[in-house]
């Protein structure tokens, strides 16, 4: 053995535990000498998300309708207050504005940590993790020029189920785990990704969806039923109806609002009520993973129960998030990251190569998928409101069985691609100011993105919503 | 002592051990006892070590009663408890990083090994990483 045997260390190697920030180390103590201060994961996170507050909050990259969502609630709940409030307080109870205030406030704090929480993302595989896992598929396979298999068979509850292997995070997904294409991730329990609250909704952030769209049609319902005792009471007497709208012109654009949001949200509960009670998830009723049409499949996840079942999906242990979005890049690996700021740049110009790619794909995919479905609609299922909100995600993955869905889903993926190409300008220079200005905090540069886009979907998707709800009818 | 001993072991390679869905969903690891560590280990050490992960975990996920009431009081608050409360899974994930510790000190550090806390791998794989052994002839 020489005793000048020099080798180079991993930093992967390195015992000393990550989440640690450094300042406990000491050694970037005093962040203002250190060239390159200490980064946190966040900044480096390979899928398409936005960070905000230094990582607390956490967002897809593309924020949908959310505000159009967030604009409905306010200015139907703010017309409530105050058109019919004062004059219900009056003629009948002072319960009821107290009730609307609290379902109000139920729908926004659920809406917000909906949209805000970390769905479930899993971290993409290590390298080494990533060419162990080559190493075993490679075993299995032949030495002939097949390429191996890559799905595993695993069984759960004496059910077969098949688990797929992500080319983009390099890993076996775990069962209901499915790769969100619009956000770029794996998501544990993947539902669907929503654009009313321009998110993926899964494992984690499932009970906080559910709370908001119960919370949503109740108070939907509330509304509308207050809304129309106001007038019939303003009516009274020979009035006439048009004599109450005139002195109360906000009820009328509330009665308009919940007119059409009521059934397809009350719809939207019931279907998601099922769900839970059934433990299956928007996308494995999509696919009908568990309907039986294929020979004797049952459900594996479902305890059998529908109180037990509900209880286990809603008020289950929190899982934790598994990003770790606030912790600090070992020290080695930040100025590593820092020295390829030219490579990052690269690679943002690439991935937003990919995004324009996705965009140009998601255009091309509704627009054959229109074609297709202007000819033939074979089925309206009921849950057509549903179906909207999975578009994205399953119409890249698997185009076949989306034509099965109602035709609600073609209008708004003919919108996701509309909207998706404003979105891509506008977060280009944003992007690369993100790669390449590293000194000053590139959550400022990420703020800016969201209120430039604003005036993009809005306009858009107020033709989406008119669209989906002509579908309905 | 010469320098060598002084600086970082270098890695000679790394073991994965991949979870086991053959239960559901719930977080619970393989417990076959990999080949490379057949000369560094005891077996029964090893799988006693993987089955305690395995059971803390299972206690971290247990749905039982007081859950329930963690989450039916949750829910009533709109779930803004979780703002300033610490849940079942978070307590438990810090018993685990304290017996990983706590492991690695008395037994896998002294045979050159290092058990990596799943949780900085996405609850995907456990993690063991395999030092080379350049104490043998050094002169002790």
């Amino acid at each position: 053995m020489k005793n000048c045997d020099y080798q180079q260390i991993e930093p992967q190697a390195l015992p000393t535990p990550t989440p640690i920030p450094p300042p406990h180390h000491g050694d970037s103590s005093d962040k203002r000498d250190e060239p390159r201060r200490p980064r946190r994961k966040w900044e480096v996170f390979p899928g398409k998300n936005r960070f905000y507050c230094d990582g607390r909050i956490m967002m897809a990259r593309q924020s949908g309708v959310l505000p159009l969502t967030l604009a409905l609630i306010l200015v139907t709940t703010g017309l409530f207050f105050i058109f019919d409030c004062p004059f219900l307080v009056k003629h009948l109870t002072s319960c009821i504005p107290v009730i609307g205030g609290v379902l109000f406030g139920f729908v926004i704090i659920t809406l917000l940590q909906t949209s805000f929480t970390d769905p479930g993302i899993l971290p993409r595989a290590t390298p080494d993790e990533a060419a162990d896992i080559e190493k075993q598929i490679d075993n299995t396979g032949n030495a002939c020029y097949r390429p191996p298999p890559r799905t595993k068979e695993v069984v759960i509850n004496q059910q077969v189920v098949k688990l797929k292997y992500c080319f983009t995070c390099k890993m076996f997904r775990p069962p209901r785990t499915s790769h969100c294409s619009l956000c770029d991730n794996c998501v544990e329990r993947f539902d669907h990704h929503c654009p009313w609250v321009g998110n993926c909704v899964g494992k984690r952030n499932y009970r906080f969806f559910y709370t908001f769209i119960v919370s949503l049609s109740f108070l939907t319902a509330f509304i509308f039923g207050c809304v129309t005792t106001h007038l019939a009471l303003r009516a009274q007497d020979g009035k006439g109806l048009v004599f109450a709208l005139q002195e109360s012109p906000g009820s009328a654009v509330e009665l308009v609002i919940c007119f059409f949001s009521v059934w397809s949200i009350l719809g939207l509960s019931g279907f998601h009520t099922y769900l839970v009670s059934s433990n299956r998830t928007t996308n494995e009723d999509i696919k009908g993973s568990w309907s039986g049409k294929t020979g004797d499949v049952t459900n594996p996840y479902s305890h059998g129960n529908i109180l037990i079942n509900c209880c286990s999906v809603l008020c289950g242990p929190m899982p934790p998030s598994l990003i770790n979005r606030r912790g600090f890049l070992p020290a080695d690996e930040s100025a590593q990251t820092a020295g390829m700021d030219i490579e990052l740049q690269t690679l943002a110009t690439k991935s937003e190569i990919n995004v324009c790619t996705q965009g140009t794909k998601d255009l091309l995919e509704s627009a054959t998928l229109s074609l297709l479905l202007s000819t033939s609609c074979p089925q309206g299922k009921p849950q057509t409101a549903q179906t909207c909100l999975d578009n994205s995600s399953t119409v890249n993955s698997d185009p076949s069985p989306e034509l099965s869905t109602s035709c609600g889903a073609r209008h708004t993926t003919n919108s996701t691609g509309d909207t998706s190409s404003p979105h891509h300008t506008k977060t280009r220079s944003k992007k690369s100011k993100q790669a390449t200005v590293h000194i000053h905090n590139p959550a400022f540069d990420v703020h800016a993105s969201p209120t430039s886009s604003d005036t993009g979907p809005s306009s858009k998707a107020r033709d989406h919503k008119g669209a989906r709800f002509t579908t309905l009818h | 002592m010469n320098l060598q001993d002084l600086q970082q072991p270098a890695v000679s390679s790394k073991v994965f051990l991949q979870r086991d869905y053959s239960s559901g969903t719930i977080c619970k690891f393989q417990t076959k006892f990999p080949s490379e560590l057949e000369s560094k280990l005891d077996k029964q050490q090893f799988e006693e070590t993987i089955q305690t992960l395995n059971n803390l975990y299972a206690e971290a996920e247990k749905v039982g009663g007081k859950s329930y009431l963690e989450g039916c009081l949750a829910c009533l608050t709109a779930y803004t408890i979780f703002l300033c409360m610490e849940t079942q899974y978070e307590k438990v994930l810090k018993k685990i990083a304290r017996y990983i510790k706590d492991q690695n000190e008395k037994i896998y550090a002294p045979r050159g090994l290092l058990l990596t806390d799943p949780i900085e791998r996405g609850l995907r794989v456990v993690e063991i990483t395999i030092f080379e052994d350049r104490s043998i002839g050094s002169g002790r």
